[in-house]
């Protein structure tokens, strides 16, 4: 019963839509209701059918929790053993199940944008929701035609199936959600640029009012990427953090133009330039969330995440995202020759540095794009069966990037319009002298100094370097107590904050990169083993029963160089469910490095003899650094988005910018 | 007979860029599967009996094709993978700096009073938008 | 014009993208295709499971069919009735391929699961055969024309369309019946 309801309560929510955004739209064209009418009419349908939605995955959960294996999904992805916050989990742990958690987040996405967008234009306004309703009704249509999770199996299923071993970890309550927040976040400067170019206007009121979506909606993506990284290296059990797989990639694809697009808003917003770029950006960032869905739902490339595969529901997802993005293309060509160019600037000006940025993440997004399809563009024009792993990807997409941390450590000293060379090059003196210093530190303390490893290190360095000096400038320039920081402005302080993000994420992944080792162990219990100037003692292995699986797990001690001693416990888990047996790694987390060790396999017993095991452990010097930096950059995401530029009482007292403001606007 | 440390690094390197066919998307260094020590036992081999790198590579793509190669050749039909993100952007850049430049000379020249005016212009749209309550 | 060609750019696009895909959609990733088929089949020297020796020299000038099998492959238990099914036909020489197998594992598997389809067991105990040949998976059978060319690589269990599309018409042009 409460399938059918969630079913139903789903299917309504797609016949209002439906009506709601058909009626919008005519009657926006027709101009035969007021847009004042039509803004609040399409707002209040918003909040109605993110109800319904809510309401709709409300039963999908409930299903789960209460074991109604009558469900089919609940019959194929979870257990009445499985614990219970893993239930709430496994309800998006499959395809159909992850269709709805997007149908969810999108429903929500509009209704937030219903609630905060008081300050908009009506008429733009109505258009706004009407877009995002009509992705409901493409969306919750995909689900109904082919993926409904509210199917019934009859004669319901004893026992469920189970939800993958490797998916039962704390994460991937979080991942999924977070991930989706952010594919589906770009849904909303989607909608934004549409409405744009219905109107026929893109001045400067529809990018600032972009900004705040663009900027959470990149933030949450942050989160969502970062978190599947880690969880990567806390649960596959080899020490890896990032294999370049499809789905990754996929993630990674609207990451890049999301990041290019929350600055080419900047640029829009300050200096009303780059606009026809800008709206691109935006329809190309969502463009590519689309892409994500489908290349991970349609076994087009196979992947450790792909989806139960199945082409007849590649076919309909690959013909949305044809028409979504192919309207909003055409739209795209008919619609900007009216905007103009706008503000024009000099050939050194801030406005050129973002761009400049724009034009690295390009390349870096076109050389992952072109890595994850290759194989199928060879296969299409009639050529041999090849495939593009990591060598490529890390060859190639360093190499484009990695300057990008040198203009961002000018980019605060640049003014908008014209600045001059010498002072974007100045600054950087210091920095420079500091980054020489440090990575020659490293070569000489740590060795292995390589020409990739150098420039890492030098631009993290210089990168932090550059970007605290320019806050020390400000703070005495401003005259500015310390106890009074914030006013130097939230937005400036986000940039600081995901700019040093970046130089930590830099640092983490070019030290862990470098100074990683690893090695094989055969040990028997009370044996010691030496490694990376610490000592391994192994003290047997004894049987441990969770909710779910029995283990055999590993005590270990390990003694670092400094004498602290920790207990590492890694399990070697069999699956009650179905058998299924995996490895968890015991880690011992550390801010300057982890120690990572995995069980491997018994080996046979000898006689009277304990029974020994192999087990590898592994050095990852700073690896954390690479978590953080993002965690720091999502923070200065979300930090931006609350700048009082934003919030409606400051702009009523908004007082008109003065004449030095104007040539040389804080950012 | 026993690999020399050197051998032993080649073999890392080797092996690292060929790619393991029973696996999801690892190497044959990473990876325990049976077929992936099988080949890394051959292309240890074939180093121990002075084969170069690309003799390895072309041994394992003979039998097994181009898929093995997890690091893509450097040939002619891999040119615009290798070499499409670089001219892309060095074409970009040249393209938007002609665009610039070609705009700095048709613009307006850049005054105080032009600025301030645009400026104005700015403010009375937010104010106007604000007021369409 | 520059800005005209730079406005249909991401339609085009998409446009080619959206073919791409959809002729993505219509193969298997996961399949590779055999690089021997159309080459002469590598040449098998290796000891049978009753001790004798083996040498695929001596199949020449008939077409025979290679199977690749093991003890600890589940999915050769799907296809041991249609060999043995063939066997029973006499159509052409079979030749098993015991892969990374113990020989007492091969012959307590053959006896558990029905008999022994195969005219001759070749042991291949540490794979090496099966790398000349491209085995990336179990079973694989392969169907050797009579001048000794691979004609092709079937990856999983032999069903009859198998049987139908590639054995027999190798069958029928050759015009001298096989004999074990």
């Amino acid at each position: 019963m409460i399938a059918e309801l969630g079913q139903w309560s789903l299917a309504l929510a797609l016949a209002i839509a439906l009506v709601s955004s058909i009626l919008g739209f005519w009657h926006l064209t027709r101009q035969s209701l007021s847009t004042a009418y039509l803004s609040r009419a399409l707002t209040g349908t918003a909040l109605l059918n993110f109800f319904l939605i809510a309401l709709s995955f409300g039963a999908l959960i409930w299903s789960f929790i209460a074991n109604d294996f009558s469900v089919r999904n609940v019959a194929e992805n979870s257990n009445s053993l499985l614990p219970t916050a893993y239930r709430f989990a496994a309800s998006w742990g499959s395809h159909e199940g992850s269709l709805l958690l997007w149908v969810l987040m999108l429903a929500g996405w509009t209704a937030a944008v219903a609630l905060r967008s008081a300050n908009l234009a009506h008429g733009f306004r109505a258009r706004v929701m009407a877009v995002l309703l009509i992705l409901q009704v493409a969306f919750i249509g995909l689900l109904l035609a082919s993926s409904n999770p509210f199917l019934r199996l009859l004669p319901a299923a004893l026992e469920g199936r189970d939800l993958n071993p490797l998916l039962q970890d704390p994460v991937m309550v979080i991942h999924p959600p977070m991930l989706y927040m952010g594919y589906v976040g770009f849904a909303v400067t989607f909608a934004f640029s549409i409405a744009a170019l219905l109107e026929g206007r893109l001045d400067p009121t529809w990018a600032r009012w972009s900004r705040p979506w663009a900027n959470a909606a990149w933030a949450f993506l942050t989160v969502g990427i970062l978190l599947g990284s880690w969880w990567a290296y806390t649960e596959l059990g080899w020490g890896g953090w990032w294999f370049w797989d499809p789905v990754e990639n996929a993630s990674i694809l609207p990451w890049l133009a999301g990041t290019a697009l929350i600055h080419s808003l900047a640029v829009t917003d300050k200096r009303d330039a780059l606009k026809s770029w800008t709206v691109l950006l935006s329809l190309i960032a969502f463009a590519l969330s689309l892409l994500g869905t489908f290349l991970v739902r349609s076994g087009v490339l196979t992947s450790v995440h792909a989806f139960a595969t199945d082409p007849t529901r590649g076919i309909l997802i690959l013909s949305l995202l044809c028409a979504v993005v192919g309207i909003a293309f055409v739209l795209y060509a008919w619609r900007t020759r009216e905007v103009g160019m706008g503000g024009s600037f000099s050939l050194v000006s801030r406005e050129s540095l973002l761009l400049l940025n724009n034009l690295l993440l390009a390349a870096s997004l076109a050389a992952v794009l072109l890595g994850t399809l290759y194989p199928l563009v060879v296969e299409a024009f009639g050529g041999e069966k090849m495939s593009v792993g990591p060598p490529y990807f890390e060859a190639v997409f360093a190499p484009l990037l990695l300057p990008a941390a040198w203009f961002m450590a000018m980019s605060p000293w640049s003014t908008w319009k014209s600045t001059s060379s010498f002072s974007l090059i100045k600054p950087l003196l210091f920095p420079l002298i500091a980054a020489v210093v440090v990575t020659a530190g490293f070569i000489l303390l740590r060795g292995k100094g390589s020409i990739m490893m150098a420039l890492g290190i030098a631009s993290a360095t210089m990168l932090a370097c550059a970007t605290v000096m320019h806050v020390a400038q400000r703070v005495r320039q401003q005259g500015i107590a310390l106890s009074r920081l914030y006013a130097l402005g939230l937005s400036y302080w986000a940039m600081v904050l995901a700019h040093l993000g970046v130089a930590v994420f830099i640092a983490g992944v070019t030290l862990v990169k470098t100074y990683e080792v690893e090695k094989d162990l055969v040990l028997s219990p009370g044996q010691t083993e030496n490694f990376d100037g610490a000592m391994l003692r192994f003290d047997g292995v004894r049987m441990r029963t969770g909710e779910n699986y029995g283990a055999w797990q590993g005590m270990f001690e390990l003694k670092h160089a400094n004498g602290s001693t920790v207990q590492l416990t890694p399990e070697k888990r069999r699956y009650m469910s179905n058998g299924q047996v995996m490895s968890e790694a015991a880690i011992d987390v550390g801010f300057f490095g982890d120690t990572y060790l995995s069980m491997g396999e018994p080996l046979p017993v000898e006689g009277n003899k304990p029974q020994a095991w192999t087990a590898r452990i592994y050095s990852k010097p700073f690896i954390n650094w690479i978590w953080w930096g993002c965690c720091m950059m999502a923070l200065g995401g979300v930090l931006s988005i609350f700048d009082r530029r934003y919030r409606n009482k400051a702009k009523l007292k908004d007082k008109s910018m003065s004449q030095e403001q104007v040539s040389q606007a804080a950012v | 007979m026993n690999p020399t440390p050197e051998e032993i690094e080649r073999l890392q390197r080797v092996s690292s860029e060929l790619r393991c066919l029973v696996c999801q998307n690892q190497s044959i260094a990473e990876s325990t599967a049976g077929l992936a020590v099988d080949l890394k036992q051959q292309a240890l081999e074939q180093i121990q009996a002075g084969k170069s790198d690309e003799d390895i590579r072309s041994y394992m793509v003979e039998r097994y094709g181009e898929f093995i190669l997890y690091k893509p050749a450097f040939s002619a039909s891999n040119a615009v993978l290798w070499g499409g993100p670089f001219v892309l952007l060095a074409l970009v850049f040249v393209m938007v700096i002609k665009s610039l430049r070609r705009r700095q000379q048709a613009a307006e020249p850049i005054t105080q009073a032009t600025d301030v005016l645009r400026a104005a212009k700015l403010e009375e749209r937010y104010k106007r938008d604000a007021s369409n309550q | 014009m520059n800005r005209k060609l730079f406005l249909i750019l991401p339609i085009v696009s998409l446009l080619f993208l959206a073919v791409l895909l959809a002729k993505g959609l219509q193969s298997d990733p996961r399949k590779l295709e055999s690089k021997r088929v159309g080459k002469p089949a590598p040449e098998i020297v290796l000891t049978t499971l009753d001790g004798k020796q083996f040498n695929s020299q001596s199949m020449q000038g008939k077409v025979w069919l290679l199977n690749v099998f093991a003890s600890w492959c589940s999915a050769c238990v799907t296809e041991h009735p249609k060999l043995m099914q063939l066997a029973e036909q006499h159509r052409l020489p079979m030749v098993g391929l015991a892969y990374k197998d113990k020989t007492s594992d091969t012959v307590s598997w053959l006896k558990q699961h029905g008999g022994n389809p195969y005219d001759i067991i070749a042991v291949d105990l540490d794979g090496r055969v099966g790398i000349e040949y491209g085995v990336y998976g179990v079973p694989e059978t392969f169907v050797i024309d009579s001048e000794g060319k691979v004609r092709m690589r079937h990856a999983g269990p032999v069903d009859d369309e198998f049987i139908a599309q590639h054995v027999e018409p190798l069958l029928a042009v050759s015009n001298v019946g096989n004999t074990k």
